[in-house]
């Protein structure tokens, strides 16, 4: 019965990249000359951070997504899910970023099932770093990935070729320099869960900070050993600008009056909802 | 949702009446900005899957639903995209509002206030951010997008000629052509 239900029909194409515009975008960016250029991806500048403390990793990241110079999101999630026990945040292009590391938690789900054992952070590496090599660079996504497994704590970090290594801090995306220099002025073995949330915090805001391309919030996201989570959107907003906005006094003239926009044509549909009988029940 | 309706090949404008804003199904709009076949395109396909999702779920796609499906659509032509900026707005089956926007490979921001997209884009988030205010009663909200949708075209030489406006209330949608600058 389910062969039918989903048949396929002749326009469906096979999962995965299709390559059917690569021809005629390609003559199209010789053509576009004058007039408006064509539009770009969506980048995450981004500062992005991972360590280890005694008892789990703390995984930081920044909230601002670029378009160019202009701003696409004051306030995205870079810090994304892959398992319970695992983690990773990730820098470079939007939307790789985003649908490379929803496609590696899809296939440690379904490994999960297949090997009924929780999923080890190297077996996400592994998976993260075979893709992204096959594609050689092209697909933009530079990842800090994090959790803790039957073997411990562990941070990775993942670069757009596909190179990993392994260390117990890291820092990616164009503020690490900025993040950087904080780990390595006051990052020691074993410090306890306050401590390193406090010092991924203040590595993050080196990046918000001094660094263009981060900006707005703070989120933090820690996962220990005995596999509790604690996710926290907005650990520290130094640039929410609710105060500020709440200060602004609009003048009259921003309040349009209704009627003002020249209207040539209006039409109202609608919407027609099903018709409704009540039968009434025999309770008697 | 709104748009202006220019079609224009660099500095000629070609027609004035094109439609950018589609309708997906009663309380799902889609709005496309970019190059003209792409948006056509699109367009086709979305319905093309909205159609057999309703075929399939005897059921109306919720707008974050949906939403997902024109980003992993988009992202699938990662190497060869489709030259066009999405705007996804809906009410959901609780009728409450839904706005997302994507850039050309399907990098989805879902917002609560407002989402832009086109060659004046900046313009319009300068609009948006200096008119918009939360909760406003569905003929403010028309009078608030109008003036931002009018004044942001006013200062783009590409964009302009005629604007339509899409309010999406839980009772039934009013379409709006505005009548704007001629040049």
């Amino acid at each position: 019965m389910s062969e039918y239900s989903h048949a396929r029909t002749p326009m469906e194409e096979p999962a995965g990249f299709s390559f059917e515009n690569t021809m005629r975008n390609e003559m199209l960016q010789r053509a576009a000359t004058s007039g408006r250029p064509l539009p770009s991806a969506t980048k995450t500048g981004t500062t992005i951070v991972g360590m280890i403390f005694d008892g789990g990793v703390v995984l930081g990241a920044d909230t601002r997504a670029t378009n160019d110079t202009t701003i696409a999101e004051k306030n995205c999630e870079k810090i994304h899910y892959i398992a319970d026990n695992i983690y990773c945040c990730g820098a470079g292009t939007a939307a790789d970023t985003e649908k490379t590391t929803d496609l590696i938690s899809s296939q440690l789900e379904l490994l999960r099932m297949n090997s009924k054992s929780q999923p080890r952070v190297v077996t996400a590496c592994t998976l993260l770093k075979r893709m992204l090599f096959r594609y050689q660079g092209h697909i933009s996504a530079a990842l800090v990935l994090g959790g803790c497994d039957v073997n411990g704590p562990h941070i990775f970090n993942i670069a757009p070729h596909g190179s990993t290594f392994s260390q117990p801090y890291t820092t990616m995306g164009s503020g690490s320099l900025a993040a950087m220099a904080v780990f390595e002025t006051e990052w020691r073995e074993n410090m306890d869960e306050r401590a390193a949330t406090e010092l991924v915090k203040k590595a993050i805001l080196a990046g918000v900070f001094n660094d263009l391309g981060s900006g707005s919030n703070c989120d933090t996201t820690v996962i220990r050993v005995d596999g509790t989570v604690t996710v926290t959107r907005g650990a520290v907003t130094p640039n929410d600008p609710l105060k500020l906005r709440s200060m602004i006094n609009r003048s009259s003239k921003m309040t349009i009056p209704l009627g003002a926009t020249p209207v040539i044509s209006s039409t109202y549909t609608p919407f027609t909802l099903a018709d409704v009988t009540v039968t009434e029940m025999e309770t008697e | 949702i709104a748009s202006d309706t220019r079609l224009g090949i660099n500095f000629q404008t070609v027609a004035t009446d094109f439609k950018k804003v589609f309708k997906m199904n009663d309380k799902l709009y889609v709005g496309l900005a970019g190059l003209a076949t792409d948006v056509q395109t699109l367009d086709q396909l979305l319905r093309f899957r909205n159609e057999l999702y309703e075929l399939r779920e005897e059921r109306k796609m919720k707008p974050e639903t949906f939403s997902n499906l024109l980003s992993t659509m988009l992202y699938e032509k990662r190497f060869g995209p489709y030259f066009c900026e999405p705007i996804v707005a809906g009410l959901d089956s609780k009728n409450k509002p839904f706005l997302s926007g994507m850039d050309l490979i399907g990098a989805t921001v879902i917002a609560d206030d407002f989402v832009v997209s086109g060659s004046c884009a900046e313009n319009l988030f300068g609009m948006c951010e200096s008119l918009y205010k939360p909760d406003l009663e569905p003929e403010e909200l028309f009078e608030t997008i109008s003036q931002c949708l009018l004044a942001a075209v006013d200062r783009d030489a590409l964009s302009g000629w005629g604007g339509v406006v899409h309010v999406i209330k839980p009772e039934g949608v009013i379409s709006r052509e505005l009548k704007g600058r001629q040049d």
